[in-house]
């Protein structure tokens, strides 16, 4: 296997990037997802509505909001998981890098490949630990170089050191926050793009969280990061962009997410510009 | 009457009734194993059905019940186990052709084996011309127990979380890939109990051979297309007659049915605690 460099970890660096990327410079980066006008509903409940925002290359992003705005079912339009749902209608566009993400000859089989997700709960498969960061290259039938790309995928996400030795064992055996971060080496061993979040550290212990909060750090380098919280530090400690969502009642009494604000995650928590997001950040409300 | 005594009546009633089914077990097991036990004998296995109970075996259907367990197993797992695929996996359940099958599937479960008997002689022996051989009795046997096979795996693949399904497709997995790779192996111990355990109940099984007539008197070894018997068609062939020494010869064939069901059973038990699945 390749001796490879364990990335490392600067506390004091985390900081310093996120306060330090303003958004005219974030905006310079190149576009990775360009959604316009987006809206999703389940079986004609509408969920999310117009919602219109940009996510850039190696950035992180982040969605935070109350619960009901539709954070979770936005961050399922990028990897096109809410086809799997019976009745979900997505409306709008969202372009990935130039095309189309839901163009009519796009497979959202591959698109799940490109972009990786990581979910709430910790998913491992019932299989060992080897297998699981295998599985993704084994469907994909990318045989050559197995071993090296587990090793490289299990590195990337900080779990090498103490996965190494025990690679055959079942990864059920892993804490909570290993289970997590094998999850995130299970999603880089297909060479995504860019990699979704979907409340990554909320099961885990604030260690575990710290190094989930870390790893996203080192990974940007490489990945555009996207990632749904409902912790506002999280926000504020891992994010380059924040976008804020929020919950608007219709004439007819329903309910469904809206973006309120999308900018550098500084001036969301410092300068909002909207009155909704001010009550949010600072605790007013929610 | 205090909440005390209630209780323990209550208590009680339960201790008496399982008292009952275990009693009733019991005695059914002991005055079998008194009446069949001096019958087993080598010869039970290895000499044909004779009109002297001194040289008659059960050997031909011995032979008929495993070949029809082996053909069952064949024919009545991947059917089952893709039925169910189907409908857990692929069928959406707002379609009304999909809740039939299902309402279909829970009801076809508890007809009686008897009716299937009768379409099997209309439909399989006489209708398509396959005539009283094992293959037909396989193939009634087969439907007998399709439904149970059907359910039992649809438990075990509805028992895969979700998060399984969304973490593999997420990987760019496509649906058969994450079936095949994560539903289905998680899924094996569930079937696999099912299906073992619908398989002893179809080796027990006497009205529909019966009815499509496997013969009481074989005395040859079965083959796929040929007239056979089966055990249980062989212990009511006996128990009929009136020499008491056929007597014994059934409550040894009892035996030797018994003995291969809870060897099923166990079976099915070893291999739910040996692959059971966790989380």
């Amino acid at each position: 296997m390749t001796e490879m460099e364990t990335p490392s970890i600067d506390s004091s660096r985390i900081a310093e990037i996120s306060l330090s990327s303003s958004r005219e410079e974030i905006e310079r980066r190149e576009k990775v997802f360009a959604v316009e006008n987006l809206g999703v509903a389940y079986s004609g409940n509408v969920a999310l509505a117009g919602v219109t925002m940009n996510v850039y290359a190696n950035t992180v992003t982040a969605f935070i909001g109350p619960s009901g705005c539709g954070k979770s079912t936005y961050i399922r339009c990028f990897n096109r998981m809410n086809d799997l749902i019976v009745g979900a209608v997505v409306s709008g566009t969202v372009r990935y890098h130039s095309s189309d993400l839901y163009g009519r000859d796009v497979d959202p089989v591959e698109v799940r490949r490109r972009v990786g997700m990581v979910f709430q709960k910790p998913n491992p498969f019932p299989k060992s630990i080897y297998d699981n960061v295998a599985f993704g290259p084994r469907v994909l039938g990318w045989k050559k170089g197995l071993d090296e790309r587990v090793e490289r995928s299990l590195r990337q996400a900080a779990l090498w050191d103490e996965a190494k030795d025990r690679l055959s064992e079942s990864a059920l055996d892993l804490s909570g926050g290993q289970q997590q971060r094998l999850c995130i080496a299970r999603a880089l061993a297909t060479e995504p793009d860019v990699i979704l979040m979907d409340e990554p550290a909320s099961a885990l212990d604030p260690i575990a969280t710290a190094r989930i909060e870390d790893l996203m750090h080192d990974l940007k380098r490489e990945y555009t990061i996207i990632v749904v919280t409902h912790n506002m530090q999280q926000a504020a400690r891992v994010a380059d962009m924040t976008a804020f969502f929020s919950v608007e009642t219709r004439e007819d009494g329903g309910r469904h997410g809206v973006l309120v604000e999308v900018d550098a995650t500084t001036k969301i928590f410092t300068q909002p510009t909207d009155r909704r997001t001010e009550d949010y950040v600072t605790g007013r409300f929610g | 009457m205090s909440r005390q005594w209630k209780s323990r009546l209550f208590v009680g009633t339960m201790v008496l009734s399982l008292a009952v089914s275990f009693g009733t077990l019991g005695w059914l097991l002991v005055t079998t194993l008194i009446h069949g036990l001096p019958g087993i004998s080598w010869r039970l296995f290895t000499a044909p059905p004779s009109t002297v109970p001194e040289e008659a075996g059960a050997r031909p259907a011995i032979l008929a019940t495993v070949y029809i367990a082996v053909l069952l197993l064949a024919m009545c797992v991947p059917v089952g186990v893709a039925t169910a695929i189907y409908l857990e996996e692929y069928a959406r359940k707002e379609r009304w052709y999909n809740r039939v099958l299902e309402v279909n599937i829970q009801n076809l479960a508890a007809v009686p084996a008897i009716v299937y008997g009768i379409l099997g002689l209309a439909f399989i022996v006489r209708g398509i011309g396959v005539g009283r051989v094992l293959f037909a009795g396989a193939l009634i046997l087969t439907l007998v127990v399709l439904p149970t096979v059907i359910i039992a795996s649809r438990e075990a693949i509805r028992a895969v979380p979700d998060s399984i399904r969304q973490g593999g497709l997420a990987l760019g997995a496509t649906k058969w890939q994450m079936i095949w790779r994560q539903v289905l192996p998680a899924s094996i111990p569930g079937i696999a109990t099912g299906s073992i355990l619908a398989l002893s109940r179809a080796v027990g099984e006497t009205a529909p051979l019966l009815l499509i007539g496997a013969l009481q008197y074989v005395a040859f070894d079965p083959t796929l297309f040929g007239a056979f018997t089966a055990l249980p068609v062989q212990i009511y062939t006996w128990v009929k007659l009136p020499d008491p020494a056929f007597q014994t010869l059934a409550a040894a064939a009892i035996i030797v049915l018994l003995v291969i069901v809870l060897g099923m059973n166990a079976l099915a038990i070893f291999v739910r605690n040996r692959y059971r699945q966790r989380w």
